[in-house]
């Protein structure tokens, strides 16, 4: 057969190598099938190690109370002990160096996440002691009256 | 025309050939060969109790900040949903700012509900199911998506070009647009906390015990127990994505 007839197959062949040679170089070298099989297991295995290197940013209660035994103390004696200290208190991060000083999260909204009283039947929130917003005391932050470390006890001490 | 001597010479070659090609070719290590038969002590579960959860949204609120999932803006990894079942049969649900800030007013869908009108109410924590099958995965065109061997569904942000397929393919809506990096988001199980041996910042945040995280390929584990013991349903089973998020006291209106 006459060479025009071959040439555009040469220029397809061409094409499909240029593609290959470019994907070696353009692919990761840990692109592929991994454990979950092709369907579900296909990609890069060096992104899961980026995913575990995430930092943490909420420490949870026992990296606090290393320093603040006093006040982990008489927040466990109380009914708020179920409440994280940083539900409050905003993520740890690197406290006490970064940041320095934690911000204290005393709006009235953030009480009324669990004590806006919500009358309802199968749900654990029905059974929670709650107050109707718009009447106890509107203007006034809760913690005027009501420590939140410990809510037992009626007022400060 | 070949006799039985040379046919049966030649099967055994054959034979040979076979079993031994695949091993002189590559020899795997230990953990390839584990890999290849698809072997994992670890498979992350989680269980939901809807009778414990209060909605106060601290689940919400620790996930957007231990994630870095902008704060102000209506994205978000996981929410919790507000159920109000009335006697006429209306069903009311909602979900302010996916429940960041919690359920702080009776008012529902705009609807000033009356306690006795009311025959069940509850609130319904909502997060990435992590499926067996996961169609999300599947619609990947690049690759950038997909499942560790321990069950977590993960993208792979140099690599999502944004398309959006996943999103769609997702049943339970729990992918979005990271507004920031522009790529496909969605809840990672807090993969980096499980692999320190801490708990999901959403389990943490919890008061009452409502979230709990788990390995189900133990069965010493409190949250395998529950699952494998009591009556715990999940969401939208006829999809058959085998979701591994499990609800107790999941109710027919939930969706």
């Amino acid at each position: 057969m006459r060479s025009h007839v071959w040439r555009p197959l040469f220029v397809a062949l061409a094409v499909v190598g240029l593609i290959l040679i470019a994907r070696a170089f353009v692919v990761p070298p840990d692109f592929g099938v991994y454990e979950r099989g092709f369907m579900y297991g296909y990609h890069r295995r060096s992104n899961e190690k980026e995913w575990e290197q995430f930092k943490v940013k909420y420490r949870g209660k026992q990296y606090c109370m290393d320093c603040h035994p006093d006040k982990y103390e008489s927040n466990m004696s109380s009914k708020h002990k179920v409440i994280q200290c940083e539900n409050c208190h905003g993520p740890a991060i690197d406290h006490p160096e970064d940041p320095p000083k934690l911000t204290v999260d005393r709006s009235r909204k953030l009480c009324l996440r669990c004590h806006t009283k919500l009358p309802y039947p199968s749900s654990l929130r029905g059974k929670l002691k709650g107050i109707n917003p718009e009447e106890h005391n509107p203007d006034m932050e809760c913690s005027t009256c009501h420590n939140p470390h410990k809510p037992d006890m009626e007022g400060w001490s | 025309m070949t006799d039985r001597r040379e046919f049966l010479k030649t099967l055994l070659r054959g034979t040979l050939l076979a079993a031994t090609s695949a091993g002189v070719i590559k020899f795997m290590k230990p953990s390839e060969v584990r890999a290849q038969i698809e072997q994992s002590n670890v498979r992350w579960g989680f269980l939901v109790d809807t009778y414990k959860c209060v909605g106060c949204g601290f689940c919400v609120k620790a996930c957007k900040l231990e994630n870095e999932v902008p704060y102000d803006v209506p994205v978000t990894r996981t929410w919790v949903e507000r159920y109000v079942i009335l006697k006429d049969g209306r069903v009311l649900a909602d979900t302010p700012m996916g429940a960041r800030d919690g359920f702080i007013s009776a008012e529902v869908q705009e609807t000033i509900v009356k306690p006795d009108e009311i025959t069940k109410a509850f609130f319904v924590p909502k997060l990435c199911n992590q499926c067996d099958k996961p169609p999300c995965v599947q619609v990947c065109p690049v690759g950038a998506t997909y499942q560790r061997a321990d069950g977590v569904v993960l993208v792979d942000r140099s690599w999502c070009i944004g398309c959006g397929y996943c999103i769609m393919a997702c049943p339970y809506g729990v992918r979005f647009f990271h507004p920031v990096y522009r790529t496909a988001e969605k809840c990672t199980f807090c993969i980096h906390r499980l692999v320190k041996g801490m708990k999901t910042a959403c389990v943490d945040a919890c008061p009452f015990g409502a979230r709990q995280v788990g390995n189900l390929k133990d069965i010493n584990d409190p949250v395998t127990k529950v699952i494998l013991t009591e009556r715990v349903g999940v969401l939208k089973d006829e999809y058959g994505t085998k979701p591994q998020v499990y609800y107790l006291g999941l109710d027919e209106t939930v969706r």
